[in-house]
């Protein structure tokens, strides 16, 4: 729970000596409170008082890191649960299931596929984060352990098993990879938690009910284990949907900090109809799922996906921008056509892309928009036959010979004030969607116009 | 110490709107929580699905939606397959053709069409507009007039036309009001505001306070969602507790990823259809999870999944 500025100036050793900036400890103590100085800033506060203020004034969800290296994720330390109130700071991963219960060449088939989704949006890279590895039925230790390491050699690992041989195994196998061990229950935690601790990996525990996994987790923080990710599926969709959303709240709205880990939501148990999939990790990426458990991640779900994603964790103040300016495309010159669009991110990166793809050398005119998109900013009044014609005077005209100039379609309405304010330049409407850009283009070229 | 379970409940409801008549009616809203919580409240009569049909006919439409309609010859006809869906609510007739840039067709045949699909369903009837502001002031409000008795919920009415096409549906005609506003929470509460000033009930009102497809801006249509649902729960604010409807496949079907036919597409993206399902499932399951009480969908897989979701979850 949080304190108030007096139940910190307690603590303090009320000397007001300033030493750390503020006129008295008092006000020392409510700058405390409201996040803006930390305890450590003070000198003289004795042992006692730090252990109790550090852990009152920790973050409410702890901050979680598993795999190592360029695989490294960092999961949870989320502080609010709606993104106007902040920015989402550590974006939910997706993990592809693989099962021991699977035969051997349905698991390389697998682990071959999951690289196979990696692309660029917006310079984020797009790809599935790590695999999950369910222990099936009938597996021994041996085999567990041996497709655990085939699997963590692709991506980290999520170890789902329950199985304490087993663990121990994969561990041994897989340990430096930094995996989860998502295991432990209310039956098994003390022995799933020295095996996670031993191990030094992160410990997924979960429970048939919000009440069973409290319990656990607090038994768990009993034995100084607080390296956990909370494992939130439920037996059905609408248990594991409420799991997801109490636990969070509870943590970020409630203060309670038992509740206070990243979560796991493995959908893949949740259905085998790969729709139903689909939309619900959709579901668990806005509500609360730090890792989503799916059984195939292909392009068709992936796409809309990590869209969500990306227009989720983004930051809600401010718009993505690039610079205003000439950008020659496919190795454009100054006889190349131009083309002109906004300053938004998103807008740049999907026309630039279809752009290249057309391999029609060209010039791509960005102009300043305010950062929105086409039709935002047309509506804004930010995009407009004047300022659009004012920056091709002032800095393309001197620099460009070619004069045809290629607008979006969406703003078609402005051909005509354009073609009035840019005398000598031939105006032409494009297709609404970038999409459509490769055709046109080419159908341009084919034709002698450009 | 176990879980203290604090509960999270609001005095304050989403308005309950009823569209349709006889048995197939349905409410919109109800609920006097977060979506989906029913752990928290009520959720209302839960979200509901609209099946989108257009003016234009089948032929731009993907495989799969022309496959369901196959056979279907008349707008009416298809209409009426479209009620049938499997996990549809109601039948979103989108007067798409009367767009001056596009078809341009006249209002009196769009009121024709709106006639012969009104009169092939006993479903819930839903109208929306082409878009263009002029066109759809004058359209929208004939078709209130001509659909009278029906207790059609009639779209895009926005600040540049609110006023025809609200004293047309919501005041001479009875009909329920779609007031659409540009992701944005105060703009949809203006609306909400002036429209009542108008005369029209505030039970009459839906709101489409603005879509997009995921990864295409959608990050403010979460936002208004949230707030929207806040201020109208939390804070009890009157203006801002219609229920809300989203037009999904409008957005989603036309984005790169629904539209780039497998040999034109990026490598390993697949079949077109496929990413065009998706991109509709997850827009809508977005939506429906941030605040949505009614999403408009087309293809019947799309339809399928989504009204299992909503089955497992209310
Ligand atoms: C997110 C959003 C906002 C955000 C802005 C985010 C941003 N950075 O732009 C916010 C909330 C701030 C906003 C505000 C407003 N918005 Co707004 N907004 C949207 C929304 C939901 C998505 C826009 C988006 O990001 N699109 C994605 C980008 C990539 O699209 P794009 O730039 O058009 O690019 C595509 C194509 O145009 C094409 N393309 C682009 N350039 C080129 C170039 C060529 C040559 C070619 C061929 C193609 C091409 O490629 C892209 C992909 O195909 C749309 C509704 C919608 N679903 O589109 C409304 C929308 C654009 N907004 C609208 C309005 C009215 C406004 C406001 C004026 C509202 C108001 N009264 O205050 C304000 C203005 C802002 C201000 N005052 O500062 C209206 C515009 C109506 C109209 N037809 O004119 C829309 C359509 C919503 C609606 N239905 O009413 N908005
Ligand atoms: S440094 Fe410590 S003791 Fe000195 S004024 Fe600040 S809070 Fe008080």
């Amino acid at each position: 729970m949080a304190l108030s500025g007096i139940q910190i100036f307690k603590l303090t050793p009320k000397k007001n000596c300033k030493e750390c900036g503020c006129p008295t400890c008092m006000a020392f103590s409510m700058k405390v409170a409201q996040g803006a100085k930390q305890i450590s800033e003070c000198p003289h506060m004795s042992a006692e008082a730090l252990e109790q203020l550090s852990e009152a004034t920790a973050p409410p969800m702890k901050t979680i890191k598993v795999g190592t290296g360029d695989n490294e994720h960092t999961l949870g330390g989320e502080t609010v649960l709606y993104r106007h109130e902040k920015t989402f700071v550590n974006k939910t991963v997706y993990a592809a299931n693989i099962c021991t219960c699977m035969d051997d060449a349905e698991i390389d088939a697998k682990l071959a596929q999951v690289p196979s989704v990696d692309y660029d949006r917006i310079n984020e890279r797009m790809y599935t984060e790590m695999i999950n590895v369910n222990f099936g039925k009938d597996t021994t230790p041996e085999r567990f352990a041996e497709v655990a390491k085939k699997a963590a050699a692709v991506r980290p690992i999520i170890l789902s098993v329950k199985d304490e041989a087993a663990a121990k195994a994969a561990l041994d196998a897989v340990k430096d990879t930094k995996p989860v061990l998502d295991g432990a229950d209310a039956s098994n935690y003390e022995t799933f938690s020295k095996l996670a601790t031993d191990a030094g990996v992160v410990l997924g525990v979960g429970g048939a009910s919000i009440d069973e996994l409290y319990d656990t987790v607090q038994k768990l923080e009993k034995l100084g284990n607080k390296n956990l990710i909370l494992d939130v599926t439920m037996d059905s969709i609408k248990a594991t949907f409420e799991a997801a959303v109490v636990i969070r709240r509870a943590a970020l709205a409630d203060g309670d900090r038992s509740f206070g880990y990243p979560s796991i939501v493995k959908v893949n148990k949740l259905t085998d109809d790969r729709e139903l999939q689909q939309s619900l990790v959709a579901l668990f990426t806005l509500k609360y799922g730090s890792i989503v458990v799916v059984d195939t991640m292909d392009y068709a779900m992936a796409l809309p996906l990590y869209g969500l994603r990306q227009n989720l964790f983004t930051d809600p103040q401010k718009p993505m921008k690039v610079a205003p300016g000439i950008y020659p495309i496919n190795g454009a010159d100054e006889n190349s056509v131009c083309l002109t669009t906004v300053d938004f991110a998103l807008t740049y990166f999907l026309v630039s892309g279809e752009l290249e793809r057309s391999g029609v050398p060209c010039n791509l005119i960005i102009s300043d928009a305010g950062g929105l998109s086409v039709l935002t900013s047309w509506a804004a009044g930010k995009l407009s036959a004047t300022s659009i014609s004012k920056y091709v005077q002032e800095n393309v005209e001197g620099k460009i010979k070619n004069r045809t100039l290629i607008i979006p379609g969406k703003v078609a309405v402005l051909k005509g004030d354009l073609e009035n304010k840019l005398p000598g330049w031939k105006i032409v409407v494009a297709p609404l969607e970038a999409v459509q850009l490769v055709k046109f283009l080419k159908d341009m070229k084919a034709n002698g116009e450009i | 110490m176990p879980f203290n379970r604090k509960a999270h409940k609001f005095n304050a409801s989403i308005n309950e709107v009823e569209i349709g008549t006889g048995d197939k009616a349905i409410k919109l809203g109800g609920e006097n929580t977060f979506p989906f919580y029913s752990f928290d409240g009520s959720l209302g009569s839960g979200p509901k699905i609209g099946v989108e049909i257009t003016d234009l006919g089948l032929d731009a439409e993907p495989e799969g939606v022309k496959a369901y309609y196959a056979g279907c010859n008349t707008i009416g006809e298809i209409a009426k397959k479209a009620a049938e869906m499997p996990g549809g609510d109601f039948v979103v007739l989108r007067l798409a053709g009367g767009d001056p840039n596009g078809a341009n067709k006249s209002v009196d045949d769009l009121v024709a069409v709106a006639k012969e699909v009104a009169d092939a369903i006993d479903t819930p009837l839903v109208v929306e507009g082409c878009k263009n502001v002029e066109k759809d002031a004058d359209l929208l409000a004939k078709v209130a007039g001509a659909l009278q008795g029906k207790n059609i919920l009639v779209m895009s009415a926005k600040e540049e036309n609110y006023k025809a096409i609200g004293a047309a549906a919501g005041l001479a005609y009875g009909q329920k009001v779609g007031a659409e506003s540009a992701v944005d929470i105060n703009l949809a509460k203006q609306l909400n505001v002036v429209m009542t000033q108008l005369g029209v009930p505030a039970s009459s009102i839906v709101m489409n306070t603005g879509s997009a497809a995921v990864g295409y801006g959608f990050d403010y249509t979460i936002s208004t969602f949230d707030r929207v649902r806040a201020a109208a729960l939390g804070q009890d604010d009157k203006m801002l507790q219609m229920p809300i409807i989203t037009p999904v496949a409008s957005e989603t079907w036309a984005v790169k990823e629904s539209t780039a036919a497998e040999e034109d597409a990026d490598e390993g993206w697949g079949p077109v259809e496929a990413r065009g399902i998706s991109m509709e499932v997850q827009t809508a399951t977005a939506c429906l999870v941030s605040g949505s009480d009614a999403v408009i969908l087309k293809h019947p897989e799309s339809v399928k999944t989504i009204s299992r979701l909503i089955r497992e979850l209310v």
